[in-house]
């Protein structure tokens, strides 16, 4: 009650609803972050352990799913001749939705001076950059031919052939590796500092050396802090296009073809959207679970999960009229073909997840509408699960429905997902949960070199 | 051989008013080592220049250059492909390629440029032997002045930074 009276109060400045005053204090700041993974005997990893061990679990049920695509083929999955792409590509394109919010609260967040993004943007970029090697799985083992995939990079070979630079297909080959690349780098740099906090910090021999040797020998002198913050805005810089790209690429991948539905202009503007949208709903989750976690109500308040609801609720109405603006294609241009999509859509054998599809990305989150929603946490958290089974649901119907309503109705064939599709689905949300546990426990989940600068204007205000 | 006197404040104001009369003192400052970017302090210290931008501009404009130039030699001259009449040299379509590797190239001349200029990785250096330089890491504001190696001079300037609320100072040769 404290908290939430605390974020709502009237006349807060903008840098006070960020901390609570019990974390105004750089050791204070330091210890809270550093603490858990420099004094691990004093915590208590029970929690930890068994999402670990569960996740390790899944995993493995993952890795045995690839194994046995690799020997025995796709076919193991419900994809047929008619609905060629299932659950993989659908996982793809959702997982790099998910992996393009980090740099987005990250990236933009610090270019247009939201000092919020303190606390949030290290876990964020944490998130982005395991769901994007996540989704660059995906393409991967659907290839059926997985050994060949080095064909989509141009080196010379005796068949003198190139890749085909026209297709939408290898665009996303170089959007993905570029963007894991440099998520890997703007992360990092970000963490440069902390490593040197966390050198310093370390009483025991091995930890500082690691630290140490991660710090790069990192001393906070003015030419370093000089160099590394126009660096740090520079990448920002580059970051947002290369983000917005990342997922334009991937709405081109259906918008350049000719099937009904897939022939929309509307598609990148729309991917990108969606992704910002999964993404943040992704980062919410994570947020209250770090901030249960470690303990860090002080840092991620009340206040956090009210902003991120906004942007939900604006990202959400987006995706109501890009729903809507499909339909009115469809029945504005007259095809017949689009126009029994639409109604395939809303009546067809995927109707119940359609309406499920709408109700979780559209209608739900309209509840961030107020104020006493967007901060309850729990609220917040459970409308953003919600969302992101939406996105989920969103993402598998655009493959679904424009596949299995071609424009020959012989071809008309459904999609029956089969165990190994399930395992595909769940096994890497199970190898998400294993690196970023990992990450929780190695790595410094909140930036403490960026909530000391929060704190310090804070006191100056 | 020049004395450098360390001065740790807790705070950034204190550390701040420090650094204002030193300099205006006439005494020069050699760096500084903060928990956070502190912008005020640059001007008081020897110039500061970092190249990044520019490099990274020339890095990704030049990798944007060669991926283009790849897809332009593969697709018009080493292997022509008609495919449905369309232009082989299909600019539209051959930006995507160029625009990420450019910005990922960009990213790692930025990254190098960084450790140039701040001359990292050095993972010893004399300044971690200091006794509480770690802090700089953490929460306090360390000061680095060149003082009169001996005599009155030093003392004054020692004498100066502890009224300010210099919780250390420490006396370093170099």
């Amino acid at each position: 009650m404290t908290m939430v009276a605390v974020a709502g109060r009237e006349g807060a400045s903008e840098v006070e609803r960020w901390t609570l005053p019990s974390a105004r204090d750089f050791e204070t700041v330091n210890a809270l972050i550093a603490a858990p993974l420099l004094e691990r005997g004093s915590w208590s990893w029970r929690v930890w352990w068994t999402a670990f061990v569960v996740s390790v679990a899944l995993t493995t049920v993952f890795l045995i799913m690839i194994f046995m695509v690799f020997t025995r083929g796709i076919g193991i999955w419900g994809v047929n001749t008619t609905v060629v792409w299932g659950f993989a590509i659908a996982d793809y394109v959702w997982w790099i939705g998910i992996g393009n919010a980090g740099t987005l609260i990250s990236a933009m967040l610090l270019l247009m001076r939201q000092k919020w993004r303190a606390s949030t943007n290290r876990f964020a970029e944490a998130m982005t950059l395991f769901a994007a090697t996540i989704a660059g799985i995906f393409p991967i083992i659907h290839m059926g031919r997985p050994l060949y995939w080095y064909w989509l990079t141009p080196y010379p070979n005796t068949m003198h052939l190139w890749p085909q630079w026209r297709s939408a297909l290898i665009w996303d080959f170089w959007a993905i590796l570029s963007y894991i690349l440099f998520s890997i780098l703007f992360w990092y740099v970000g963490l440069i500092p902390d490593f040197a906090t966390m050198r310093d910090r370390a009483r025991t021999k091995a930890p500082r050396a690691i630290y140490g040797a991660l710090a790069l020998g990192w001393r906070g002198a003015a030419q370093h802090w000089y160099v590394y913050e126009r660096l740090h805005i520079a990448l920002a810089c580059l970051g947002v296009p290369l983000v917005v790209s990342l997922h334009s690429v991937v709405g081109m991948d259906f918008a350049a073809s000719l099937m009904p539905g897939w022939q929309e202009t509307i598609f990148p503007p729309y991917f990108v959207v969606g992704a910002m949208y999964s993404g943040f709903a992704m980062v919410v989750c994570l947020a209250a679970l770090v901030r249960w976690g470690f303990r860090m109500e002080s840092l991620i308040t009340v206040a956090h999960f009210d902003v991120i609801a906004k942007v939900m609720l604006t990202a959400a109405i987006v995706m109501g009229v890009s729903y809507a603006t499909e339909w009115f294609n469809a029945w504005y241009g007259g095809d017949p073909t689009d126009r029994k999509l639409v109604a395939f859509e809303f009546t067809g054998a995927y109707a119940p997840m359609f309406w499920t599809m709408l109700a979780c990305n559209v209608a739900i989150p309209q509840a961030f509408w107020f104020s006493a929603v967007r901060q309850r946490i729990s609220a917040v958290f459970l409308i953003s699960v919600l969302i992101n089974i939406g996105m989920w649901f969103e993402r598998i119907l655009i493959i679904w429905n424009t596949l299995s309503h071609d424009y020959t109705p012989s071809m008309w064939r459904l999609f029956i997902p089969t165990f190994w599709d399930w395992v595909t689905t769940f096994g890497s949300l199970g190898l998400f949960a294993v690196m970023y546990l990992v990450f929780v426990r190695l790595i410094p989940v909140v930036s403490m070199h960026e909530v000391r600068r929060l704190i310090a204007e804070e006191r100056s205000s | 051989m020049t004395c450098l006197l360390l001065a740790q404040f807790s705070d950034r104001a204190h550390f701040l008013t420090a650094a204002r009369r030193m300099h205006d003192a006439g005494h020069r400052l050699r760096d500084a080592f903060t928990p956070f970017p502190v912008e005020e302090i640059l001007d008081l210290l020897p110039q500061h220049r970092s190249h990044s931008r520019v490099v990274m501009f020339v890095a990704g404009i030049g990798m944007a250059a060669i991926a283009y130039g790849l897809e332009y030699f593969s697709a018009v001259t080493n292997y022509p492909y008609n495919s449905g009449g369309r232009p082989l040299d299909a600019w539209p379509a051959f930006m995507l390629v160029p625009f990420a590797t450019g910005i990922l190239v960009a990213a790692v001349a930025g990254f190098t440029t960084l450790l140039v200029e701040t001359g990292l990785p050095r993972l010893h250096h004399p300044l971690f032997a200091v006794d509480g330089f770690e802090r700089a890491s953490q929460d306090h504001f360390i000061l680095a002045i060149e003082a009169p190696p001996i005599g009155e001079g030093k003392h004054r300037v020692v004498g100066m930074l502890r009224d300010i609320g210099a919780a250390r100072i420490q006396e370093i040769e170099r």
